[in-house]
């Protein structure tokens, strides 16, 4: 195993794990703050990386048609809380997820019919398609370092609003006792609209960041949904910095999981039941983590609620 | 007892209605609706009465159609060793997963029962030898001797009707046992089931593992209903229909599983078939798009219906 290869495939796991984060902070909150099981969360996802694409077809740029989609899918996303979400708030957690299962459908022959079933390519801006040589002899796609530079300032500037501000001291209010913070006067409904919007925007974001690496297609938010979940539930449900520390965990073991593992196994068994177990082993690895996370702090790793 | 008696009576006699008619297909669809119910009726146990959301239910579901696929290709045919074993596969997987899972409340009990179904989805998709992604083709369905052919659609429909009846009825005996009478105390109120001096834990485990087997036993029955058994059969999405049939056709009634399958797939098929004119004319694709129509009754429902279909026939909850 070369140095190199280590490297790259870290690389990878931190920019998945930073486009997970994207999602996970923004339904960490709803999560946390609503007390809401959101199954829609990756609808936006999908919506927002098709957005980006017709976006990008309008202007000829990605880097006109990215802020459009993300504020497209804020106003989808605030719209879809202030009509539907908003009802569900009191309501049991199977309720919840029927009704949010319900939007998925929904928003699924909803872009069909808009998009097409046909996947969607998009391609990475102009300027960024090439590998660049990173210190240490390691060649790596620019596009994916511009997705770490975006991943991080997004996580650091989510991390100072929630922290440093005082919109941020509500939601952290909202998010560890939602009656008290009520109860001193916070306008909890207004406050988690916004909260709603930013994370539909968020999502847009990965969606948008991810549209050149994975294909845009109907149904690629019900696979990530699963995994930003998990990483809200390793992490600690509310808790943005769990949500942070989840994702690049979840990330980095996926990742590493898939490359190394196969190899790993090959090393001591024979070459047709390494073939078969490693990537089966791999693709259960963060269900495993996320089970053995659960078995020793049944609160995640940073919990919001005291 | 009038109202069983009156519907079974209904599921009887429709396939005849169906023959004459010269319309067999929908003696087929009929039993599929028939399959998912009893599989979301074994759901309904855990979720509705033991008060315990699964969200992995698909993985008994699916490992009890793997059993039967893969004993299929690999020669064993027989319905009296595939189905049993099916069985008992789902409700030793239900035994590990239920003894973990257990330990967690609320939301975690949610997401790791949804994390041990997708290791099981992914565990079979990574079975080359048995189809992997493609999923497995079964060379015929399962035999039951004493005559019966399974292969006529009209003897599988009631097969399968009998097995549903007799699900419905192990439910309704269930849940008026003293089993059944602990599971209730213990939805209700967990500590003071405990307090009592119920072994709580147990109960559950037991709960959830009966709830297993009939899923595996549901299983077992899709995958000869179509010769074919897919990995998107353990996926979550098919965990999430289940639970959807669960609470639409009513959270812990007898009849719920029934009903919310009948109206789920019943839905999607009455899109599908009939061609409303003054619907086609504004779209002309329209019935592509049965999800759709199916989301949407699924919000009418959430805002009008709280406790399900079943819900709207009936004045207060089961006493």
């Amino acid at each position: 195993m070369s140095v190199i290869l280590f490297l790259e495939q870290a690389l990878n796991g931190v920019q998945f794990g930073l486009m997970l984060f994207l999602l996970a902070a923004g339904l960490t909150l709803v999560f946390g703050i609503m007390d809401m099981i959101n199954l829609a969360h990756g609808s936006l996802y999908m919506i927002g990386a098709y957005f980006m694409a017709s976006f990008v077809q309008m202007t000829g740029s990605f880097w006109l048609g990215l802020p459009l989609a993300l504020i497209a899918t804020a106003v989808l996303g605030a719209a879809l809380e202030m009509s539907l979400l908003r009802r569900l708030y009191g309501r049991d957690h199977l309720t919840q997820v029927l009704a949010t299962f319900a939007v998925i459908l929904i928003a699924n022959e909803a872009v069909r019919i808009a998009w097409g079933s046909q996947p969607i390519m998009l391609n990475p801006p102009a300027g960024l398609t090439g590998p660049v040589a990173l210190p240490g002899g390691l060649q790596y796609a620019s596009y994916r370092l511009l997705i770490i530079g975006v991943g991080i300032a997004v996580a650091l500037a989510l991390f100072l609003l929630v922290t440093k501000t005082k919109v941020g001291m509500l939601v952290r209010a909202g998010a560890s006792n939602r009656e008290m913070a009520t109860a001193m006067g916070v306008d909890i409904k207004r406050l988690f609209t916004a909260v709603f919007a930013v994370g539909a925007a968020l999502c847009a974001l990965a969606g948008a960041m991810l549209g050149p690496i994975l294909a845009v297609q109907v149904g690629m938010g019900e696979n990530i949904l699963i995994l930003a979940f998990v990483v809200i539930v390793i992490g600690g449900i509310g808790s943005i910095r769990g949500a942070f520390v989840g994702s690049l965990l979840v990330g980095i073991v996926d990742t590493g999981g898939r490359a190394f593992l196969p190899m790993l196994f090959s090393a001591f068994l024979p070459p047709q039941l390494a073939s078969a177990a490693g990537p089966a082993v791999a693709s259960v690895l963060i269900y495993v983590l996320m089970a053995g996370v659960l078995y020793f702090r049944p609160q995640g790793l940073f919990p919001a609620r005291g | 007892m009038t109202r069983a008696l009156l519907v079974f009576g209904v599921l009887a006699i429709f396939p005849l209605t169906m023959q004459a008619m010269d319309s067999l297909f929908y003696v087929s669809l009929a039993s599929r609706i028939l399959i998912y119910a009893i599989a979301a009726t074994s759901l309904n146990l855990v979720l509705g009465y033991g008060g315990m959301v699964s969200f992995g239910h698909a993985a008994f579901f699916g490992a009890g159609a793997f059993v039967v696929g893969i004993l299929a290709v690999e020669g064993v045919r027989s319905a009296w060793i595939a189905w049993p074993v099916a069985m008992a596969v789902a409700a030793l997987a239900a035994l590990v997963i239920g003894a973990l899972s257990l330990r967690t409340r609320g939301v975690y009990f949610i997401m790791i029962t949804l994390a041990f179904a997708q290791m099981m989805y992914y565990i079979f998709v990574s079975l080359k030898t048995y189809g992997g992604d493609d999923g497995l083709s079964m060379p015929a369905r399962s035999t039951l001797g004493m005559g019966a052919n399974l292969r006529n659609d009209l003897a599988w429909y009631y097969l399968v009707l009998a097995i549903l009846a007799a699900a419905l009825y192990g439910l309704h005996r269930l849940t008026r046992s003293r089993f059944g009478r602990v599971i209730d105390a213990i939805r209700e109120n967990e500590a003071r089931a405990e307090a009592i001096g119920f072994p709580v834990f147990r109960y559950k485990l037991a709960c959830f593992v009966i709830a297993g087997a009939v899923g595996g036993l549901a299983g077992a029955l899709i995958a000869n209903q179509s010769n074919y058994v897919s990995p998107s059969l353990l996926h979550w999405i098919q965990s999430g229909t289940l639970m959807i049939m669960v609470i639409l056709g009513g959270v812990g009634t007898l009849w719920g599983g029934l009903i919310g399958a009948a109206v789920l797939l019943g839905l999607e098929h009455l899109i599908a078939d009939y061609r409303i004119g003054w619907l086609a004319a504004l779209a002309p694709n329209y019935q592509d798009h049965a999800g759709l129509a199916v989301g949407a009754v699924l919000l009418a429902i959430v805002l009008v219906a709280p406790e399900g279909i079943a819900g709207l026939f009936r004045r207060r909850r089961h006493a």
